[in-house]
């Protein structure tokens, strides 16, 4: 029960870390309440969504930001970085929406270099989440494979 | 953002701006200026110099001039005054020669010749004096000193030595009578003149020399006398030959020149040289001290003649004195030099000032320009602070309205209460900081809606009637029947502008009335126009009685209104109604109406001194004004900018004690499309139809009030006469029952205002008793209301005993609420629905069971959205482009509901709504045609599936631009549960709860 407690305090100490780092917004809180009986595995099942489409995207990105340096498709520029705004801010993963608003600011002027600078940080956002995401749900599964329920915030 | 940046990105530019243009005008350079100045200075002093130095030359030339003058003068004067002595000297020689010598024996001897002489010494006034000498060679001298008895002296007084020739003075003037029986030739001088003169027979001179008697300088002057008559051109010799004798004199030149000098001594200034330049390389001075003080940069040299060709001599004139100091050039010089010095200086002050102007100019434009910024920054500050508090505001907002649906104490549910009002207020106070930011930003864009301007007021007086009916304040409304039911304008502005109006009156009147008028303007202007001039020439008669003729009875500010103007508008009113069915109105052949709105209230009134700033933004009346009544003073001003914008003006009348009226315009569009009747009922919140036609007697001896609850009841159908007194109506009542006393009820209802009952108590009795006899029926009794404003319980007690009916129409009125009231005294009225608690569960019943489509691009979206609608019990079915849903929603399908994605790739949100749209009208036209109405669904008439917009910036362009494309509603993304609820509220019965 130690193990357990220890776990779930940990679990804890994360997330809400997570939420002071401004990582995760409460969209994330939502999320996880939306998460059931009826529905338990959506918080993954949504995050994993999550992470394959924006792998998709951030590919996307890169090639339409480094195939032709003169003649950048922004259009397809803005349908990636809407989607990944999109899809970002449905997760909660605020720092990544914010930097796809900046994106987009930088795409409007056509300004190549900020473009670039933003692809940049986004993947390194991304990333960045993905990765705290991903231990939130090892945590997570240590939980359960210890026997403990997943403690609710908020 | 991109806005924001701009924003900045302009304010930036503006601040560079002054920067760049700087200085383009100053053509005076600061740094020059002193340069310049000295420049100036060194040409005044240069000026001066030459002005200076051009006089002293003219002095000098004029001095010289002077010299010139006096020297030529004294130098001809002495010519002649020597020339006249010399022609004196020959004429004695001439005389010598004739008596002497031509005459046997000679007629002259010693004595006459010396008084001869010493008579005639006058016509020689140079001359010492003259004396003959007798040529005498030696062969003949020793007779001739026999003859004359003396020995020839030599002029050192010795007996002259053995010579070839001698030249005794046999005669000679008593003056030089010492030089008798001298031999002149034995003086080296007079040797050489006597050789000289006999061998010219001219008169020569000799070189300047001491005089023997005087000691003074002087030459002698030499004439030879011949024995005969000389042939014309004799040679030397026979002029030698012929020599007999010879006349000399001593010219005493310093006498000659003193005495000449003496007759011009009134020139004492100058100083006078003689010299003899026979041998130029050794002048010799004949008068004059060779090395005087003198003047010696200036003189003049005047050749002179005195006849003898050998020797030549000359006059130099000097100035004694040095050239006086030239006073006159030094002071012009100087006075004009001062004069460039001031003029300089004074260019130069002024330059200086200019520079010093144009710099403040400069940096006064440095300012504007900053404050301008600042003013600008200023606004954008508080709209974007204004904006990021309002954000949390309303989750703190919403928070505390979920709170309070929960189970709690009373102490924390008062708590809960509190912070939602302090909540309120602050998000109030923040939406009016950011309006106030956004008008001045410019930024703020008026709606173009049709709405109902009576249900608007109702709704801003039921805000204020639980405050008013505290106070025992009447608050009521009139709308005239001239304005239009449907205006096409901004109602949440014009809300604000009226509800902002009647708060201040709410705020300060304490008793007395609140009276909100709506007008046609060019209406209403004239009847006011009209009106003040009969008020103007009453006086003060309205002041004097005092009872006044206005809502309450108590003064108001505006004079003009009262019941007189009141009647007047309405009776034009009337009568145009009936003019304009006939002709149609010049007001109606415009699109624009413009409406007239006057909140008149007996409140304390605004202080004359804080009358002109009343719209400044956060000015209050006095300090004490908020700590009294509180707010923060910027609604007005608020108002105002929104009047403005809404194309009208705002202004008032107030006065102190008395009251203030407001009255503003604002002009609106008409509806265009005359079949208004659908759309009258959905933003008129439906009154209900059910009194139409009923008759009803107001008793109320207020006029105005009687006009205004004649307004409201109209609205409902409801025919209305007046009686200004109980009696009034009893008669009426009583007449009219008589003639058509069993065919129907009379009145369906009486109305009495409070006032009116509790003044004529038995007057009522009276009337009830003639109700009851022509209806003995009791439910065909006129039904017997009671208006109040405010009523005590015991008041109540005693109007039910007395036989009103068990509701009281509490002002102020509405129509809605009269309605209500009137559907229970008829009990028609089906029981009101109580507000629905607000939360997840009632959220739940309404969406369970529901099919809703979501169509959304994004995965994660499509997910998280299916998600949420489930949670709350609903099937959700979700598709991932337009064309997928377009697929799904072919007909038939059992969607209830679709949510949609605004922005997708191939076929947006609105195209797919579109096409929907388009769709569900063919599917209508179609079903109408095939099949008979029972057999569609029972859930509605007509195909129309509710799409609302999900979409992630929550603006209100967004939101106008989903209606026009069809679409129902939005929701933002990600979903919030009150946003969720508020937007499928409207499209889903709450009663299902039972069905599922």
């Amino acid at each position: 029960m130690d193990i357990v407690n220890q776990l779930q305090r940990q679990y804890v100490d994360f997330l809400s870390s997570l939420y002071r780092e401004g990582l995760l917004d409460d969209q994330f809180l939502q999320i996880q309440k939306l998460q059931d009986e009826s529905n338990p595995d959506f918080v993954n099942e949504v995050v994993t969504l999550f992470f394959e489409d924006s792998e998709k995207l951030l590919h996307n990105l890169a090639i339409a930001l480094s195939v032709d340096q003169q003649h950048v498709d922004y259009q397809k520029v803005d349908a990636c970085v809407h989607q990944f705004k999109g899809s970002s801010s449905s997760i909660g993963a605020q720092r990544v929406r914010n930097i796809c608003v900046s994106f987009r600011t930088c795409y409007d002027a056509k300004n190549l270099e900020g473009c670039l600078r933003c692809l940049q940080q986004v993947k390194d956002e991304y990333y960045l989440v993905k990765n705290k995401l991903q231990t939130l749900f090892r945590l997570e599964q240590q939980i359960v494979a210890a026997g403990g329920a997943i403690p609710i915030m908020g | 953002m991109t806005m924001k940046m701009q924003g900045y990105h302009t304010v930036a530019v503006r601040l560079n701006d002054p920067f760049g243009t700087k200085r383009k005008y100053t053509f005076i350079n600061k740094v020059w200026l002193p340069k310049i100045l000295a420049l100036w200075i060194m040409i005044m002093v240069f000026a001066s110099r030459v002005l200076y130095n051009r006089m002293d030359a003219e002095n000098k030339e004029r001095r010289k001039e002077v010299l010139v003058s006096m020297c030529d003068q004294r130098a001809r004067m002495l010519q002649d005054q020597f020339n006249v002595s010399v022609n004196h000297v020959h004429a004695l020689a001439v005389l010598v020669s004739t008596f002497h010598y031509y005459k046997n024996p000679s007629a002259i001897d010693q004595e006459t010749f010396a008084e001869y002489t010493a008579r005639t010494a006058f016509e020689r006034p140079l001359l010492n004096g003259v004396a003959y000498a007798q040529r005498v060679v030696n062969s003949e001298r020793d007779e001739f000193e026999k003859q004359h008895g003396w020995t020839i002296k030599t002029m050192e007084r010795e007996p002259s030595p053995m010579r070839d020739e001698y030249a005794p003075v046999i005669f000679s003037q008593e003056t030089v009578s010492y030089i008798e029986s001298l031999d002149m030739m034995s003086g080296e001088e007079d040797r050489e003149n006597i050789l000289r003169a006999r061998s010219t027979g001219n008169a020569v001179l000799t070189r300047p020399f001491r005089l023997l008697g005087s000691h003074h300088l002087g030459v002698v002057l030499t004439f030879p006398v011949y024995k005969f008559k000389l042939e014309p051109n004799p040679s030397v010799e026979e002029r030698i030959e012929a020599t007999a004798g010879y006349l000399g004199g001593a010219f005493d030149v310093e006498s000659l020149v003193e005495n000449l000098l003496g007759q011009l001594s009134r020139n004492q200034a100058i100083v006078v040289n003689v010299y003899d330049i026979t041998n130029t390389s050794d002048p010799l001075v004949m008068y004059g001290r060779e090395h005087q003080d003198c003047d010696i940069s200036l003189e003049r040299l005047s050749m002179l003649d005195f006849g003898d060709p050998f020797r030549r001599h000359q006059m130099i004139c000097r100035y004694l004195q040095k050239a006086p100091t030239a006073w006159t050039a030094i002071t012009t010089a100087s006075l004009i030099f001062v004069i460039g010095l001031l003029v300089g200086y004074m260019i130069y002050g002024a330059a200086l000032h200019i520079v010093k102007v144009e710099d403040d100019f400069d940096q006064m434009e440095k300012l504007k320009g900053q404050a301008e910024a600042a003013d600008v920054a200023k606004s954008q500050f508080l709209a974007t602070v204004s904006h990021e508090i309002r954000t949390p505001m309303n989750g703190i907002l919403g928070m505390l309205a979920l709170l309070l649906d929960t189970d709690l104490s009373s102490t924390q549910r008062d708590y809960g209460q509190t912070a939602q009002a302090c909540g309120k207020a602050l998000i109030a106070l923040i939406n009016e900081v950011l309006d106030r930011a956004k008008i001045e930003a410019g930024k703020l864009n008026l709606e173009v809606v049709p709405f109902d301007i009576r249900a608007i007021l109702d709704d801003v007086l039921s805000l204020f009637s639980e405050k008013s009916r505290h106070q025992g304040v009447e608050l009521a409304v009139f709308v005239s029947d001239k304005v239009p039911d449907i205006v096409v304008g901004d109602p949440g502005r014009f809300r604000q502008v009226i509800t902002n109006l009647v708060g201040n009156s709410v705020k300060f009147t304490e008793k007395g009335h609140i009276f909100v008028q709506v007008h046609l303007a060019d209406h209403a202007q004239v009847v006011l126009g009209a009106s003040s001039d009969t008020t103007l020439n009453r006086g003060f008669k309205g002041a004097v009685s005092s009872h006044f003729s206005t809502l309450s009875g108590r003064e108001a500010a505006d004079d003009r209104n009262n019941w007189d103007t009141f009647k007047k508008l309405i009776a034009n009113e009337e009568f145009m109604c009936n003019a304009s069915n006939n002709v149609i109105g010049p007001d109606e052949l415009f699109q624009n109406v413009t409406l007239m709105v006057s909140v008149e209230d007996t409140g304390i009134g605004i202080p004359v001194p804080a009358q002109e700033r009343v719209y400044m933004p956060f000015m209050q009346a006095d300090s004490s004004t908020s700590r009294n009544y509180g707010g923060t003073g910027i609604g007005l001003s608020i108002s105002k900018c929104l009047v403005e914008l809404m194309g009208g003006q705002i202004n008032f009348i107030s006065r102190p004690q008395i009251g203030s009226t407001f009255s503003f315009t604002a002009v609106f569009r008409r509806c265009q499309n005359i079949t208004t009747g659908d759309m009258k009922k959905s933003l008129a919140g439906d009154l209900p139809t059910t009194f139409k036609g009923l008759k009803a007697i107001l008793v109320d001896e207020r006029p105005v009030r009687a006009a205004i609850t004649k307004y409201h009841l109209k609205r409902l159908g409801i025919l209305v006469e007046i009686a200004a007194s109980i009696k009034i109506a009893a008669t009426m009542s009583g007449i009219n029952g008589i003639v058509r006393s069993r065919n129907r009820l009379q009145q369906d209802m009486i109305l009495i205002e409070k006032d009116s009952w509790l003044s004529s108590e038995d007057d009522f009795l009276n009337l009830r008793l003639i109700n009851c006899k022509q209806n003995g029926d009791d439910n065909l009794l006129s039904k017997m209301i009671l208006l109040a404003t405010n009523i005590t319980s015991a008041e109540f007690d005693k109007a039910k005993a007395a036989g009103f009916a068990d509701t009281v129409i509490m002002k102020p009125l509405r129509a809605s609420m009269v309605a209500a009231c009137l559907q229970q005294v008829f009990g028609t009225g089906k029981k009101p629905q109580g507000k629905e608690m607000l939360n997840g569960s009632f959220l739940r019943s309404l969406l369970c069971g529901k099919k809703i489509l979501v169509v959304d691009d994004n995965r994660v979206n499509r997910r998280v959205a299916a998600g949420a609608l489930k949670k709350f019990g609903a099937d959700v079915e979700c598709a991932e482009s337009g064309k997928d849903a377009l697929a799904l929603l072919q007909f038939p399908h059992n969607f209830d509901a679709c949510f949609m994605d605004i922005q997708m790739p191939e076929m947006d949100g609105f195209e797919a709504t579109r096409r929907i749209r388009m769709l569900e009208s063919k599917a209508n036209e179609q079903m109408n045609g095939e099949y008979p109405p029972a057999n569609r669904t029972s859930r509605t008439t007509e195909w129309h599936l509710p799409i609302l917009a999900m979409t992630a910036d929550v603006i209100h362009a967004t939101h106008d631009e989903c209606l026009k494309n069809g679409m129902d509603g939005y929701v933002s993304k990600p979903f919030e549960e009150e946003n969720l609820y508020q937007a499928v509220a409207i499209f889903f019965e709450p009663k299902p709860v039972s069905d599922s």
